[in-house]
């Protein structure tokens, strides 16, 4: 089943926790909605779930459908939807297996299911939650991991066709977060239930979703795939929050850009930048070298190297001030012996400029790659 | 609750000094008092004690407070977990003076809430003028009696709930909503559980407090034996006639029958709560 959000606003007082949202989640997908604290994410995911409304019509066509169905006037209570919550709510006064029945025992008599299947059905799940032995314990006697899968299990007890999760793995250890997210991933695929989840941790949406919604103050950025939003971001805050980022200010001008020192060639076709701008640039994308190869660079002095990890983290400060960081690979790294205080040259092999009008809402983007240095 | 062991070094010490000053005290304070009822009443021997709590008056009055206490004890739990509810979950204008407003039967003598209700509900009272043609008698009968009881029971319900409801996560009642539970079974089989505990300290509280209750029943009771006359207004009339050792076995057999209530309630409250326990 497919979820469809057209139009949407919220308010709370005056705050505009959503301004007009849209959004298409196709049937079967893992969709992620991205973005930090008070970015309204929580509040569409809630808004879809029926448990809060949203804002009467502020456009006519205002609507939000599971697979055309109209659910507006629907309650959370009928929408048939699976709800994980990000601190659990389980009832901690029953057990695993009674937690998990709950949603089937509470079914109107005609569609109730019979003891042995219920039995059945909840016997089911624990296997698929990988939790069979654990079904007379209650809550209190489960770990944050275990917890978070028993409201999973709750939850798609009665096979709903849409499952939404509000930060399923915030409140557990890195360790835990990384096994669940990608088990959670594999479930998903087998079931193939529509899911939405919501996250402020880009890796986790990177690497588990198959499209990932970018929201900030209540509008979305950008929709995409995790190699559209993390290789084409669409606006200087997708850029920003997708990781780490050099940025300089500078100018586009006739086919040129000009930041720090440099004047770098800029493609002409998406020309629709002129004067002002920010250019940004992946610490990845930042190449180091100790000698001038004649192209154009900067010159910086070494700072600080975190050399722990898969990639040489190297602090970098120009010769105009400007501060830097570049991630070399471990052998570049050994081959160039670096040190604090050393002399390099550096060179952004790809770079985005982004023009710098803040109040412009859908900012005109381009890209450029400099010929590779390497 | 948790074994001592060996290793308290960290903790605070003092057990030692805590057990010996609790028994110490509540030996002094509870212990000491309630064995000189034991004493005085066991003068009557068994079958002069035998005698004094079977008479009928006494029996009839052992009915009337037991009955009287649980029936307001009772009316208490269901509207005190209203007031709390609604003083926990929703913020309104107001809100705090109704809190304070809770409080209010734990301020007042409850002589001068007697005298109050007594004029209220008599014939010619605010209420009881309204109730007089219906053909419902509320001062100087049993309704009477139930009225007071209510009036001085409901603070316990109510400030016992509040942190146990401040304490329910809201979002259990969304999760039961969108696994299609209705109101009335996220009620039902979600909220009532839970609070199921403080509910019913609660209720012990409001109950225990409505059993010794003197001071407001005897203005609106009327106090005719056989009817409206309640266990200590039987006592006190007893002690008034130097009948010291009849009133503490009408006290005792009070006691005994409180205790046996008390244990059953809390029998029911540590089935409640076993979801709290861990294995």
């Amino acid at each position: 089943m497919s979820i469809e959000v057209h139009h949407v606003s919220k308010h709370f007082g005056t705050y505009t926790a959503l301004h007009d949202v849209c959004l298409t989640v196709p049937t079967g997908q893992l969709v992620a909605l991205l973005g930090p604290s008070g970015s309204g994410k929580t509040t569409l995911l809630r808004i879809i779930a029926g448990l809060e409304p949203a804002d009467p019509a502020p456009h006519p066509e205002g609507a939000i459908y599971f697979h055309s169905r109209d659910v507006a006037g629907i309650n959370a209570r009928d929408r048939q939807v699976g709800f994980v919550f990000q601190h659990y709510a389980l009832f901690r006064h029953m057990t695993v297996f009674e937690n998990i029945a709950f949603g089937l025992r509470v079914r109107r008599r005609r569609d109730r299911p019979s003891r042995s299947e219920i039995r059945s059905r909840v016997q089911e799940l624990l296997e698929l939650v990988q939790l069979e032995g654990l079904a007379q314990r209650f809550p209190n006697q489960l770990s944050g991991g275990q917890r978070q899968r028993v409201a999973l299990a709750r939850a798609l007890a009665g096979e709903p066709k849409v499952l939404l999760l509000d930060e399923p793995f915030g409140a557990l250890d890195a360790k835990v977060r990384k096994e669940l997210r990608t088990w959670l991933r594999n479930l998903q695929k087998d079931l193939h239930v529509t899911t939405l989840f919501v996250t402020h941790d880009q890796d986790e949406a990177l690497e588990v979703a198959d499209q990932i919604v970018v929201m900030n103050h209540g509008r979305i950025e950008q929709i995409g795939t995790p190699d559209q939003v993390f290789h084409h971001p669409a606006s200087e805050f997708v850029m920003r929050f997708l990781g780490d980022v050099n940025t300089f200010h500078g100018r586009v001008n006739r086919g040129t850009v000009q930041f720090s020192s440099l004047e770098l060639p800029f493609p002409h076709e998406r020309q629709q930048i002129a004067g002002e701008a920010r250019v940004f640039v992946r610490p990845y994308d930042v190449t180091i070298d100790t000698k001038s190869n004649g192209l154009p660079c900067l010159e910086a002095r070494v700072v600080r190297i975190h050399s722990a990890g898969p990639l040489v983290r190297v602090e970098l400060v120009t010769s105009t001030q400007q501060h830097l960081i570049s991630e070399i690979s471990q052998e570049r790294f050994a081959t160039m012996q670096l040190e604090p205080e050393s002399r390099v040259f550096v060179r952004p092999r790809h770079i985005r400029v982004f023009a710098s009008e803040p109040e412009v809402q859908n900012p005109p983007t381009a890209e450029a790659t400099t010929h590779s240095a390497n | 609750m948790r074994k001592r062991t060996s290793h308290t070094a960290a903790r605070l010490p003092g057990f030692t000094l805590t057990i010996g000053f609790t028994i110490a005290y509540l030996s002094a304070v509870v212990l000491l008092p309630l064995s000189m009822l034991f004493m005085r009443a066991a003068g009557l021997g068994p079958a002069g004690f035998w005698e004094v709590v079977t008479t009928p008056r006494v029996v009839a009055a052992y009915k009337l407070s037991f009955g009287a206490a649980f029936a307001a004890a009772g009316i208490n739990t269901i509207f005190g977990a209203v007031i709390a509810w609604c003083l926990v979950r929703y913020s309104f204008p107001g809100r705090r003076i109704v809190d304070a407003m809770v409080d209010l039967p734990f301020a007042l003598p409850t002589a001068v809430s007697g005298i109050a209700l007594a004029t209220l509900y008599s014939p010619h009272g605010w209420i009881g003028q309204l109730l007089a043609p219906l053909g419902v008698k509320a001062a100087y009968s049993r309704l009477g009696i139930a009225i007071a009881l209510v009036f001085i029971g409901i603070p316990f319900v109510v400030r016992t709930l509040q942190p146990a409801l401040e304490d329910l996560d809201p979002t259990i009642e969304e999760a039961a909503a969108s696994l299609g539970a209705s109101r009335a079974q996220t009620l039902r089989r979600v909220i009532l559980p839970m609070v199921m505990p403080s509910l019913l300290t609660g209720f012990t509280l409001a109950f225990a407090r409505a059993l010794g209750e003197y001071g407001s029943v005897v203005f609106i009771s009327g106090n005719m034996p056989m009817k409206t006359e309640i266990v200590p207004l039987l006592i006190i009339a007893q002690l008034e006639q130097y009948q010291y050792e009849a009133a503490a076995a009408i006290g005792l057999t009070m006691l005994g029958c409180s205790i046996l209530i008390l244990l059953s309630i809390n029998f029911l409250q540590w089935r409640a709560s076993r979801f709290g326990r861990t294995q």
